[in-house]
């Protein structure tokens, strides 16, 4: 049921799903690795799982690629159950994390692999061949060995290679985790913009949450074999539904039982992001829709774009509050630790989210939309 | 590493030693096999083709070559079929008894040569199976299989199992997926294997004098028929040195494929 949380900019049709995940469970042994997951990827989406490691993210798509048997469930590509074929009947291609490319070949036989395999007319496959070295800039290298190249290059080859088979779903398991931080945003925008040029569907593997938010239409968000939720990068952040979406995807303030009570009348559980609290100067008074806490000043962190000031509550709330280095010199005023300040947040930013205990059917969407 | 002038001496010298040591036996063998005198008198009296013409001429070092040549071969080849299917059976999958089983292949090259003789000789025996090359072959292929099985279970475990999955993504079925990717992946493998599992049984002496056929000389048979003969020394010389000298091929080429090999894993693993 977790397709309940399911943004309003999912087209509800399930004839237009390019991957239709339904009720998969896979068990290895006395592990339960993906738990009772129901998922909808509509065509053409760059759609991520993201995760922690062991979140069942990557089992999710070696299920889809064929590689893993679910226990229980189905999977349709395209409308058709192919939850019992086998990987080279399924028309998914996969861009493994360590690219997997065959040593023994060169760039261009490897990119031709798919097409060898598939029997396809050898001109044919030249002309392909040719067409996908151009399509990830690596025209000229179509004669090196994959041990001659750098890793941004095996990683564009691993793309070649399984888009020369336009098939109808890519599925990518972490492709940047193995790049260093630079590449990686290049990569980033590149793959982004290779998605949109051939109008594939993508289905992306991460546990970088920025990379997650950056690239994604749709993320669904994995944490011990479950989807706790599924939403537009914004919404994810805006509005996240559960406290570990909001601790994973970016930083959260947490406001819970006599806490939450007290300020915003209702015992719940309340995410604040740090970015939306600010710190009242002395001769500052908050407006009429803040609430305002006392609290002291516990340490303070450069960001670079931002001060993270840490305070603690009067009645022990660890607070994080990111001040903008925005050269006004907000930040430098924040104060020295030990340092009484006064810090106010709008109502409205304070997000409730799900009851953690609550069984996960009855969870109600934060927007408050129901099926 | 850093190590001091002395030090750096000392190892020279210690190196060379042992290179003399490995290699001077078979150069005063080379030497006598071109020498006047027929016996192993040093240092030697002249220089004569004599002893290389009349090994030419003789029958039975050639016989002996070509029979080891034909067991090293049968050998050789039924553990490559043997021992690369194990091999894939006991890395690729998990099965009830999969320990003992691949502790029962590698086993055979453990045993002493003189126990595995006298076994497959009351074996045979008790079957009434008459000595033979096919009793000389299964009796070699018991350790040539081990020779191979472990060359190719170590391949298979280096191979990134990413490789076999990409394979069949990118629309490989089974045959494919080895014909193109594992089977080329394993090629220097299997071929280094069998080079080591023919020298094993080329200069195999002990089971071979169990197990093979009395009339049924190899190699290393003759050279022990023939080594007390004094009339014979001189021949035996020079079968020895050109043996070794035949020999410096398949190990050349074992090392460049495994050479080759080694460069394998590094990109598979890049």
């Amino acid at each position: 049921m977790q397709t309940d949380l399911e943004s309003g900019t999912a087209p509800p049709a399930r004839a237009m799903s390019a991957i239709s995940v339904r009720s998969v469970t896979k068990r290895f042994g006395a592990v339960t690795a993906v738990n009772d997951v129901s998922l909808d990827v509509m065509a053409g989406e760059f759609f991520a799982l993201l995760g922690p490691s062991g979140s069942g993210k990557t089992t999710m798509l070696r299920m889809i690629a064929g590689f893993e048997l679910p226990t229980s469930g189905t999977i349709l590509l395209d409308g058709a159950d192919v939850t019992k074929r086998p990987p080279f009947e399924r028309d998914v291609n996969t861009v493994f994390q360590d690219y997997a490319l065959f040593p023994h070949m060169t760039v261009a036989k490897n990119i031709e692999y798919g097409l060898r395999v598939k029997k396809v007319a050898k001109a044919e496959r030249a002309r392909r061949v040719t067409e996908a070295l151009a399509t990830v800039r690596l025209a000229e290298y179509g004669d090196r060995r994959p041990h001659q190249l750098s890793g941004g290059q095996r990683q564009r080859v691993a793309l070649a290679r399984a888009l020369v088979n336009r098939p109808r779903v890519l599925l990518l398991d972490e492709p940047l985790g193995a790049l260093d931080l630079k590449l990686r945003e290049e990569m980033q925008v590149e793959l982004k913009t290779i998605q949109r040029e051939v109008g594939i569907t993508f289905l992306f593997v991460t546990h970088d949450q920025s990379e997650a938010l950056s690239m994604s239409d749709r993320i669904a968000v994995f944490n011990g074999g479950r989807i706790e939720q599924v939403a537009t990068p914004g919404e994810l952040y805006e509005q996240p539904a559960t406290e570990f979406v909001a601790g994973f995807v970016g930083t959260s303030n947490l406001l819970r039982g006599d806490d939450a009570a007290n300020l915003l009348g209702e015992r719940a559980t309340f995410a604040i992001r740090p970015e939306r609290m600010r710190l009242l100067r002395p001769d500052d008074v908050a407006a009429p829709d803040e609430i305002a806490v006392d609290a002291v000043i516990g340490g303070v962190q450069y960001l670079g774009h931002a001060t993270r000031v840490r305070l603690t509550t009067a009645s022990g709330a660890a607070l994080a509050v990111d001040l903008p280095n925005d050269g006004r010199g907000h930040a430098a005023r924040s104060g020295a630790p030990g340092t009484s300040v006064r810090i106010a947040f709008g109502r409205d930013h304070a997000l409730r989210l799900a009851d953690p205990n609550a069984a996960h059917p009855t969870v109600s969407s934060p927007s408050g939309r129901e099926p | 590493m850093y190590l001091s002038r002395p030090a750096r001496w000392c190892l020279r010298i210690w190196c060379a030693l042992v290179l003399v040591v490995l290699y001077a036996p078979i150069v005063y063998v080379a030497r006598l096999s071109v020498n006047t005198a027929k016996n192993f008198a040093w240092p030697p009296s002249g220089f004569t083709l004599t002893w290389w013409q009349r090994a030419y001429h003789e029958p039975g070092p050639r016989l002996a070559l070509l029979h080891s040549a034909q067991t090293g071969l049968w050998a050789a080849g039924i553990a490559l079929v043997l021992g690369t299917l194990a091999a894939f059976a006991l890395t690729r999958h998990s099965f009830f008894g999969r320990t003992p089983i691949s502790l029962a292949v590698v086993l055979p090259i453990a045993l002493p040569g003189i126990v595995t003789a006298i076994a497959l000789l009351s074996a045979f025996q008790r079957l009434g199976i008459d000595l033979s090359l096919e009793t000389l072959v299964v009796a070699h292929a018991t350790f040539c299989v081990v020779i191979v099985y472990n060359n190719v279970a170590a391949r298979l475990r280096r191979l990134a199992p990413s490789l076999e999955e990409a394979s069949a993504d990118l629309g490989g079925d089974p045959f494919q997926t080895f014909r193109f990717v594992t089977f080329p992946m394993m090629r220097s493998a299997l071929l280094a294997g069998g080079l080591l599992a023919f020298a094993l049984s080329f200069d195999e002496i002990i089971v071979t004098t169990f197990t093979a056929a009395p009339s049924y000389k190899t190699l290393p048979l003759w050279f022990a028929d023939n080594f007390s003969r004094p009339n014979a020394i001189p021949v035996v010389n020079v079968v020895a040195t050109f043996v070794v000298l035949a020999s410096t091929i398949p190990v050349y080429l074992a090392q460049r494929i495994s050479d080759g090999a080694a460069t394998f894993s590094a990109e598979t693993r890049g």
